[in-house]
């Protein structure tokens, strides 16, 4: 066992969840385009199917727990991908709280329209 | 932190003439990775159109449908996804450490696999396109 190589030895947190997320979305990123494109065709789409989908708890779950998923694996790996390419010092803390906010503003945004299809009103 | 080491231009322009399957699996799935975080904004801005109404929702999405750049783009895209899903899943096999030795035929593969996906979903997403 020792003698294995396997990279899952001492990587860091963000290491860890960007393959957590990867597994989570192989599955869902497949389910969500055979859903909406084989079993359901995209040109046939109506907001009354939209809301009967998203009316069911499991799916509003499966589909804000992939938003909130696809959106760090995202995210997360356009910042690896501006380190590798050589990004560093202030700019890398300023890219890295854009990419922040603009993470936290898509979530937001994707839960109120999760929220609105689903018939889901908080106050 | 490292500075990335600069090679010189001729070097640069050399390494495009070796052919190194691990090369460009890591491009393609830089490549593909920058169009679907691309896509999920996008995506999320027309779904936003049901904070309007439900109304404006299903003429925006059926109006896009009916667009036959957008179906043919939306190929691009399940091929796109196909691959970053198969390319992925290799990814996460070597970081597990199987099939090491095997790592240039699992790229094949992927490759493979997703033109055959996304050649076999033609017919379904281009239904009623033209």
């Amino acid at each position: 066992m020792a003698e294995r190589y396997s990279s899952f030895s001492g990587g860091g947190r963000m290491w860890l969840l960007q393959r957590v997320t990867a597994a989570f979305l192989i599955f869902v990123l497949a389910f969500h385009f055979f859903q909406l494109h084989f079993v359901q065709h995209a040109a046939d789409i109506t907001f009354a199917g939209t809301q009967a989908r998203m009316e069911q708890p499991v799916y509003y779950a499966t589909m804000v727990l992939f938003l909130v998923t696809a959106t760090f694996h995202g995210v997360n790996g356009v910042y690896n991908a501006l380190i590798n390419q050589g990004l560093s010092g202030r700019l890398r803390s300023v890219v890295k709280w854009l990419l922040v906010i603009a993470s936290v503003a898509l979530i937001v945004q994707g839960i109120r329209v999760a929220n609105v299809m689903a018939g889901v009103q908080l106050t | 932190m490292a500075e990335p080491y600069d090679r010189g231009i001729i070097e640069d322009f050399g390494r495009w003439k070796g052919f190194s399957a691990g090369m460009w699996a890591w491009i393609l799935h830089k490549f593909t990775g920058w169009i679907l975080i691309g896509y999920l904004f996008m995506h999320v801005s027309v779904l936003s159109t049901a904070l309007v109404s439900g109304d404006v929702y299903t003429q925006t999405i059926q109006g896009l449908e009916g667009l036959a750049i957008v179906r043919v783009m939306e190929v691009g895209l399940l091929a796109v996804a196909v691959f970053h899903i198969m390319n992925g899943t290799r990814l996460l096999l070597v970081d597990l450490g199987l099939g090491l030795d095997q790592q240039d035929k699992a790229f094949y593969a992927s490759l493979l696999l997703t033109a055959i996906i996304a050649v076999a979903s033609v017919p379904t997403f281009l239904q009623g396109a033209f």
